[in-house]
């Protein structure tokens, strides 16, 4: 059940569009604020109060992949592998994160701290290479400091 | 008419095309996957690209796609440019990338459009070498089979189930080369028209699930046309069979009547041909209270031959699901004053009401071609996702006036599908529907109005008053009714194509009545309105032209002892009148013969069975309700004792010829008879060829070329290969062997041609692509309309609908698994099939405080049911509603007043997600 806080930012939210439904990905946001990631009985909720069939959310939240369809952990590591940070170490960022935390790409650490993910590009290849943890980037990372880093994300 | 030349010679193609569908009308192999000629251009898939010149000087020219260019004039275009070949043949390569290559066991190979285009582009080499992508697949229910990894994402299935069918429960899900077609979930397809999806994707992920129990490939099966017998529609298929097994059926082009698309119901509803309930010896009783006992059919002659020696005494009971030759033969046997049509005293004062507004009226009953065509329509009373579900379907194809506009604003193509989506938005087309409850069209519709079928006959008696105020106007009608009313007489007026659909759904001559004056106003003023009328099975229309008694009549023949036997010809007469009213007429008869294909509850009756062919083991003709007289043929040969049922008749009419002679009653002679004395039927002559017709001096084989195993399949019972058998009333053969040119229309056995193996074949069929068969789309027109006439408006409008004290209205709702009997035999069909109950407003359940899933009794005329409740909000207050011919649902006169009383309440239960349950759709699923 959506919760009534879900609910009054869901009213707000949507009284931007003229429709319910163009505001599908707003929705999708909002609650995977509250809740992380987007179950499947999360999915059917947003859909039923949207006034769309869960196949018609999904395919909209299986396109992008800030929406998550699986459990994440509390912290999202994107790493840039697209083609100027590959050039100047993308490499070296992967194997620092994988040797510190001991998870792959697409991988979430047993705490539930930190999932690993791609990234196609983060739009900042002049300070490559790049990654970002939740809102944070991290531009020109010579993979140094890992711990300390990651110790600000608890 | 345009000229365009390709590869630097010119040909003359028609305005309004692109170039894929001009060159592929032009006989050019292009090859392509996301166009479809129903579903228009999007440009999606990149294999149709050719090259365009500026003129005829320009040497390099651009690669452009054939689907997204317009046929204009002095266009000039390669398709055998080598750079242009190339591109094509790597856009091959990309899809294979993931494509899993494993056609030996993918129920797809030998009618695969991805194949047929591989080969097309020369594709032959693959270099890719590293890990496929995989998918899971989903279970989609009794109907279609998923397999994605074939998948080469077309997106032909979601543009099918979402844009054309109005699906919603599937979708396009993730993204980049993991994009999947499928449901959030495993579960059934809930849209009606999901098999379509078998043909309309170029590879195997949607196949037929029911075929895969009893597989074969395309160029094994023995194939023929046929016509769809599960409504009224005659929608023409191509039924295939195997090992004397009827296999599956599938859907075969006629470009007036169904186009490319089947529903569900008409293409896995076959099964009940090969189902456990078929009578495939004749059966007899020695004495009326005896058991039934197999006989052989010399004598279950003889008995028959005596049951029918005083021909006075004898009467015969016709069937509206027979064909027209069965129905003739009988008529024939016992004579015109002692044939009866076997329908209900309420469907047979329809159907006659139903003919008579279609011969004496100004308005054409239009063939499904000219309903996708209109552009304004008012739906009255009918559910026609249920009972006539490919009119639903052509509905929802109504040209939006928008698009009309936009055709001629913007030079906007028809076919440029994504361009006219984007214009039009969300906004409906013209479509209008009034019905007593909710129906699953509704999403389409531009307003729905849901009131008591009185009421909804007013509706339609205020609209051709808005029109013509000469037509009478309605008493007492409601403010908000008479502002519908004005606003759909608005639409049809405006419109240049108004289409009207009633049919005898609510049993309500006031709403055919109704209709007919909406449609007959229309014309007065100039407006070529169209009338659509649904009517219930596969022949109501051939029986109501052949004309006869009603099964009442029939009793009373019974009863007033004018008559002692019964020749009952393929009805089940206890769907058609009351238990208590046919078991007292059966009574009366000192015997009753039985002809049929199917047990039902009339072979308890029986003293004698006659077991016929069905539909895929006989030929014959049935009038569909556009007035349409079709031939379907032969696909298999019955078991040793089965026969058409017009064959029996012959037999029976003639004993003394007995045994040997059936030859005698042949095809050509019955329809040669039926044309000589009705002259109403004349036209079903020229339907088709008659037998002696000859290709190059051959028939038309049912077998493909390439049909494997001939000189092995009897082989365990003899090395001898046997003579294939002989057909003497059509001018198909039960062979390979024959002149394998393009047949006439009406005996096209399957779609093929070189390089063609899919059902994409279609392609070298039609004279236009998208438009009719080479040499005419088949089938004649039994029923023109008057073209001028003014008959006189229907005066009696019907009073404003009142709920009793105590009593509902009981009207009948329909589903499109379930309502119709021989499909219901079917195991996909049957596991859709809903359950028994009746629907009742939530004030009149509240006034009794009955609750969802509480079981009822039900009073009426002397009848009693118990049955679980469901509630529809939709329903009007004060009418309940029954559904209609469930199995193992006694018949009830509709619509009737009864009584509810609660039997037994039942703990609440949460209300049903996909809102409410009545009427098909919904309800099936449950």
């Amino acid at each position: 059940m959506l919760t009534p806080e879900e609910i009054r930012e869901l009213e707000a939210d949507l009284a931007h569009y003229p429709q319910k439904q163009s505001g599908c990905v707003d929705a999708l946001k909002i609650v995977q604020r509250r809740r992380g990631w987007i179950s499947d009985d999360t999915l059917r909720e947003v859909a039923v109060y949207l006034e769309m069939t869960p196949e018609e959310l999904d395919g909209v939240a299986t396109f992008y992949p800030v929406i998550f369809r699986r459990q994440v952990g509390r912290h999202i590591i994107r790493i840039c592998d697209s083609v100027s940070c590959w050039i100047m170490g993308y490499e070296k960022v992967y194997s620092a994160l994988n040797g510190t935390l001991g998870i792959r790409l697409g991988e979430t650490t047993a705490d539930g701290r930190f999932t690993l993910l791609p990234s196609a590009c983060l739009g900042v290849c002049e300070h490559a290479p790049a990654l970002m943890i939740d809102d944070d980037l991290i531009a020109d990372w010579n993979p140094g400091n890992v711990d300390g880093i990651l110790s600000r994300y608890p | 008419m345009a000229v365009i030349y390709i590869d630097n010679r010119p040909y003359t193609v028609k305005d309004g095309q692109n170039l894929l569908q001009a060159c592929l009308g032009l006989g050019f192999d292009v090859p392509y996957f996301c166009w479809h000629p129903a579903l228009g251009s999007v440009g999606a898939c990149r294999q149709c690209a050719v090259k365009q010149f500026k003129d005829e000087h320009d040497t390099r020219g651009k690669i452009v796609m054939s689907c997204m260019t317009p046929a204009a004039d002095g266009v000039r275009i390669s398709i055998d440019d080598p750079e242009v070949r190339e591109f094509r043949a790597s856009v091959i390569e990309w899809m294979m990338i993931n494509h899993p290559h494993d056609c030996p066991v993918c129920d797809e190979g030998g009618e695969c459009h991805l194949q047929d285009m591989t080969v097309m582009t020369g594709h032959v080499h693959r270099e890719y070498n590293f890990p496929k992508r995989t998918f899971r697949n989903q279970n989609l229910g009794p109907l279609v089979n998923h397999e994605m990894n074939r998948c080469i994402h077309c997106y032909r299935c979601v543009r099918f189930y979402r844009q054309y069918a109005g699906g919603r429960d599937f979708d396009a899900l993730a993204a980049h080369d993991h994009v999947y077609f499928g449901r959030s979930e495993d579960g059934v397809l809930e849209n009606e028209f999901s098999g379509n999806l078998v043909e309309v994707c170029p590879t195997g992920v949607f196949t037929d699930k029911t075929l895969k129990r009893h597989y074969s490939r395309k160029w094994d099966l023995q194939t023929a046309p046929s016509i769809c017998v599960h409504c009224g529609l005659g929608c023409n298929t191509i039924a295939g069979s195997r090992y004397g097994q009827l296999r599956r059926i599938r859907n075969r082009y006629n470009g007036e009547v169904n186009g490319y698309f089947l529903c569900d119901r008409g293409r896995y509803g076959y099964e009940f041909v090969t189902g456990d309930s078929r009578i495939e010896q004749p059966l007899a009783r020695p004495e009326r209270s005896a058991a039934l006992e197999r006989v052989a059919r010399g004598e279950a002659l003889q008995r028959a031959a005596s049951f029918l020696r005083d021909r006075g005494r004898v009467i015969g009971i016709g069937s509206p699901r027979a064909s027209l030759e069965a129905n003739y033969a009988l008529r024939r046997l016992v004579g015109p004053d002692r044939f009866y049509l076997g329908v209900s005293t309420e469907d047979y004062r329809m159907t006659a009401a139903a003919l008579k507004i279609l011969q004496a009226g100004p308005a054409r009953s239009p063939s499904l071609k000219e309903v996708r065509m209109a552009d304004a329509a008012l739906v009255l009373g009918e559910d026609v996702t249920n009972t006539a579900p490919v009119l639903a379907l052509a509905l929802r194809q109504l040209v939006h006036p928008k698009a009309d506009a936009a055709a001629k604003t913007f030079d906007l193509p028809s076919w440029s599908d994504a361009a006219i989506r984007e214009l039009v938005q969300d906004e409906k087309e013209s479509l209008f529907l009034a019905t007593p409850a909710h129906t699953k069209l509704e999403d389409a519709a531009c307003q729905t109005y849901h009131a008591a079928p009185d009421n909804l006959a007013r509706l339609g008696f205020a609209v051709a008053h808005r029109i013509d105020p000469a037509s009478p106007a309605v008493p007492d009608l409601a403010e908000e009714v008479d502002r519908l009313a004005e606003e759909i007489a608005a639409a049809l007026v405006s419109a240049k194509r108004p289409l009207i659909v009633s049919g005898t759904g609510c049993c309500s001559e006031a709403m055919l009545q109704a209709a007919a004056n909406v449609a007959w106003a229309l014309c007065r003023r100039g407006n070529p309105a169209l009338l659509s009328l649904v009517l219930p099975e596969a022949n109501s229309i051939g029986l109501g032209l052949m004309g006869g008694g009603d099964l009442q009549s029939a009793f009373q023949a019974l009863r007033e002892e004018r008559a002692d036997t019964v020749v009952v010809l393929e009805n089940d007469l206890y769907r058609r009148e009351s238990a208590a009213a046919v078991d007292a007429a059966l009574q009366l008869a000192k015997h009753v013969i039985l002809i049929d294909h199917t047990r039902h509850a009339m072979a308890e009756k029986a003293d004698l069975i006659l077991p016929a062919a069905t539909f895929a083991e006989e030929s014959g003709t049935l009038v569909n309700s556009e007035g349409r007289a079709q031939r379907y043929y032969q696909v298999l040969l019955p078991k040793a004792s089965v026969q058409p049922s017009w064959r029996w008749l012959g037999l029976l009419n003639e004993p003394a010829s007995g045994t040997a002679d059936e030859e005698l009653f042949k095809l050509d002679g019955i329809l040669a008879d039926i044309a000589g004395e009705l002259p109403q039927f004349r036209p079903i002559l020229e339907i088709a060829p008659p037998s002696g017709f000859r290709m190059m001096g051959q028939k038309v084989p049912r077998q493909s070329p390439r049909s494997s195993g001939r000189t092995a399949i009897d082989a365990k019972e003899n090395v001898s290969e046997p003579k294939p058998p002989e057909d003497p009333d059509s001018p198909l053969a039960f062979s390979m062997e024959g002149d394998e040119g393009l047949p006439p229309p009406a005996l096209i056995p399957r779609f093929w041609a070189p390089g063609w193996n899919s059902d994409q074949a279609v392609n070298k069929f039609q004279a236009e692509i998208g438009g009719a068969l080479r040499s005419g789309d088949p089938g004649k027109r039994l029923i023109e309309p008057q073209v001028g006439a003014q008959p006189d408006f229907f005066q009696t409008v019907p009073t404003v609908f009142e709920p009793h004290d105590g009593r509902l209205l009981l009207v009948p709702l329909y589903h499109i698994f379930g309502s119709e009997p021989l499909s219901a035999l079917s195991r996909g069909i049957a596991e859709l099939t809903s359950g028994r109950y009746v629907a009742l407003h939530p004030a009149d359940a509240a006034a009794q405080k009955i609750a969802e899933g509480d079981t009822v009794q039900l009073e009426l005329d002397g009848i009693s049911l118990e049955l679980p409740v469901k509630i529809a909000a939709s329903l009007p207050p004060g009418v309940a509603g029954l559904p209609s011919g469930l199995p193992g649902m006694e018949h009830v006169a509709l619509p009737s007043w009864c009584t509810v009383t609660t039997i037994l309440q039942t703990p609440p239960l949460a209300p049903p997600q996909n809102g409410e349950g009545v009427g098909g759709g919904v309800g099936a699923q449950s």
